[in-house]
């Protein structure tokens, strides 16, 4: 049972829109109301997602969270999250993005998987998903939260997209059959010092599964995951905060590397 | 010999599969050179029933698990013909105090190595083969409570320990960025890539030879040699089964009885 009106959803989803504009974090909405749930973090970020549809933005894929076990047991839910990934917050390899553009942002690494098909649920296999797949990338994403101090319980940090920020992208795409994305191992670097490492199973088992799911869960909403869509399929390792002046570089067996500079 | 009661009680405790108390309980100040005597004499009681050196292996080679020790070096301990558990056979539980299980890179060596000048490059042209490994540990300390000394007195808690099938020459593969997935029960543990142990497994062996020449010691052609924990290490008891999936290297694949 949803437990907002349309009305409510909207107006939180516009509460949301401004904190994106004005880069001033809002209180959680759970802190007003400790009852809402995935649900209704979904119909705050559909809301929300039709807003910056109209100001412009496009969609150029999905990103999932909570995809490790710890983070599903920090928030208390037993399955992945996802939000919408829009063109204009996708950076090349080697880019510089801005502190100054998010709230409190943070960085983890990860493999995106490029579609050369439609997907679409709810009876879709990671078996479909290897056929749709035109070829994964290495990914860095900033994550961000428009939550006062990423005090999110899970409909928080769903109707905030996911907590998405922006994503970097390597240029090269490899194909899916030139390795087990399960066994893809990484190596995250800050300054040049490692941070973590990770291999691709640590994304829900495995990357491919992760699409799989997204596919299946959009499903009942009549969303399909379109031919080119980039998903970013979740972090390998725990996020890690971000200062101006720090280089990261994600380097993946088989995928190459990815570097992402931070500046004020 | 002054030490040799406290190697006689680890020795001891390892033959009677009790676990013991803190050398450093007694003896707060112990020093990391007499543990490594204490371990040399611990090492030299397997070899008098009959057993012989079969290699080494590597401890504390995450930065994370040096942090949580208070200490900026790894530590070593030497492997031993009854400590091999062959590709596909079991781990008998009850041949342990307290075992825990890691997954690690291991270098079967073609030629020898000793020096203080040895570096990853030379590790690697010196080894024949790399393999998928778990690595068995068992602390014959109580609870794995212990500080540096005297887990370096026993022996870096080395067991048992076993290889996968697949040889792989080290020039087809880069051990940096290789991955590893760690499962307990077909549940995933953690996942991790080479570069966790020492930024890469063969500056962890290049950091083991160096330490060795310190003693006057080094490593022989056909030594094995276990690199460092990609991940932390599991407690296993009968009925688990512990699945080590490498890339390129293969997957090495435990039942415990």
């Amino acid at each position: 049972m949803m437990k907002l009106s349309s009305d409510q959803s909207a107006a939180m989803a516009l509460a949301l829109l401004n904190a994106r504009a004005s880069l001033i974090a809002i209180p959680p909405f759970t802190e007003s109301d400790p009852e809402l749930g995935v649900a209704e973090g979904y119909a705050i970020q559909q809301h929300l997602l039709a807003l910056l549809l109209e100001q412009g933005e496009t969609l150029a894929g999905y990103k999932l969270g909570l995809t490790s076990l710890p983070m599903q047991e920090l928030l208390g839910v037993d399955q992945p999250d996802f939000g919408p990934i829009f063109s204009s917050t996708i950076y090349r390899d080697g880019a510089t993005v801005s502190v100054s553009d998010f709230i409190a942002p943070r960085v983890e690494a990860e493999i995106a998987v490029v579609l050369k098909k439609d997907l679409t649920g709810p009876h879709c296999t990671p078996a479909q998903v290897y056929q749709a797949t035109d070829g994964l990338l290495a990914a860095i994403e900033i994550v961000d939260s428009r939550i006062t101090d990423w005090k999110i319980k899970i409909a928080d940090t769903i109707a905030d997209l996911a907590s998405g920020g922006a994503i970097a992208l390597s240029s090269t795409l490899i194909p899916v059959d030139a390795c087990d994305p399960r066994l893809i191992g990484m190596v995250f670097t800050k300054n040049g010092e490692i941070i973590a490492t990770g291999a691709g199973a640590a994304a829900l088992g495995d990357p491919l599964a992760a699409v799989a799911w997204l596919a299946n869960t959009l499903a009942p909403l009549g969303v399909t995951l379109r031919s080119g869509s980039v998903i970013m399929t979740g972090a390998l390792h725990a996020m890690a905060p971000i200062s101006p002046g720090d280089t990261f570089r994600a380097e993946f067996a088989h995928l190459g590397p990815i570097t992402l500079r931070i500046a004020e | 010999m002054t030490h040799s009661h406290q190697a006689q009680q680890l020795i001891d405790a390892a033959r009677n599969r009790t676990a013991t108390t803190a050398l450093t309980d007694k003896e707060p100040h112990l020093d990391i050179a007499v543990a490594y005597d204490i371990q040399a004499e611990v090492v030299q009681a397997r070899i008098d029933s009959g057993h012989v050196i079969v290699g080494a292996k590597l401890g504390l080679t995450s930065v994370a698990k040096q942090k949580q020790m208070n200490v900026s070096e790894p530590l070593y301990g030497w492997l031993t013909s009854d400590m091999q558990i062959d590709t596909g056979a079991q781990l008998a539980c009850d041949t342990f105090i307290q075992p825990r299980c890691e997954p690690e890179i291991a270098f079967l060596l073609g030629s020898d190595l000793h020096g203080s000048h040895i570096s990853a490059a030379h590790v690697l042209a010196a080894t024949q083969f790399v393999f998928a490994a778990v690595d068995v540990l068992d602390s014959r300390f109580a609870g794995y409570s212990f500080t540096l000394p005297d887990v370096a007195a026993d022996n870096s808690s080395s067991a048992g320990f076993s290889l996968g099938g697949t040889a792989i020459d080290p020039e087809s593969v880069d051990l940096r960025t290789l991955g590893c997935v760690f499962e307990k029960n077909g549940q995933l543990v953690a996942t991790a890539s080479g570069a966790a142990v020492l930024g890469h497994p063969a500056a962890s062996v290049a950091w083991l030879v160096r330490k060795l020449a310190s003693r006057g010691e080094g490593l022989k052609a056909g030594h094995i040699v276990l690199s460092g924990a990609m991940t932390e290490a599991v407690a296993v008891q009968p009925g688990d089964c512990i699945t080590a999936r490498f890339d390129q290297l293969g997957t090495v694949e435990i039942s415990c009885v």
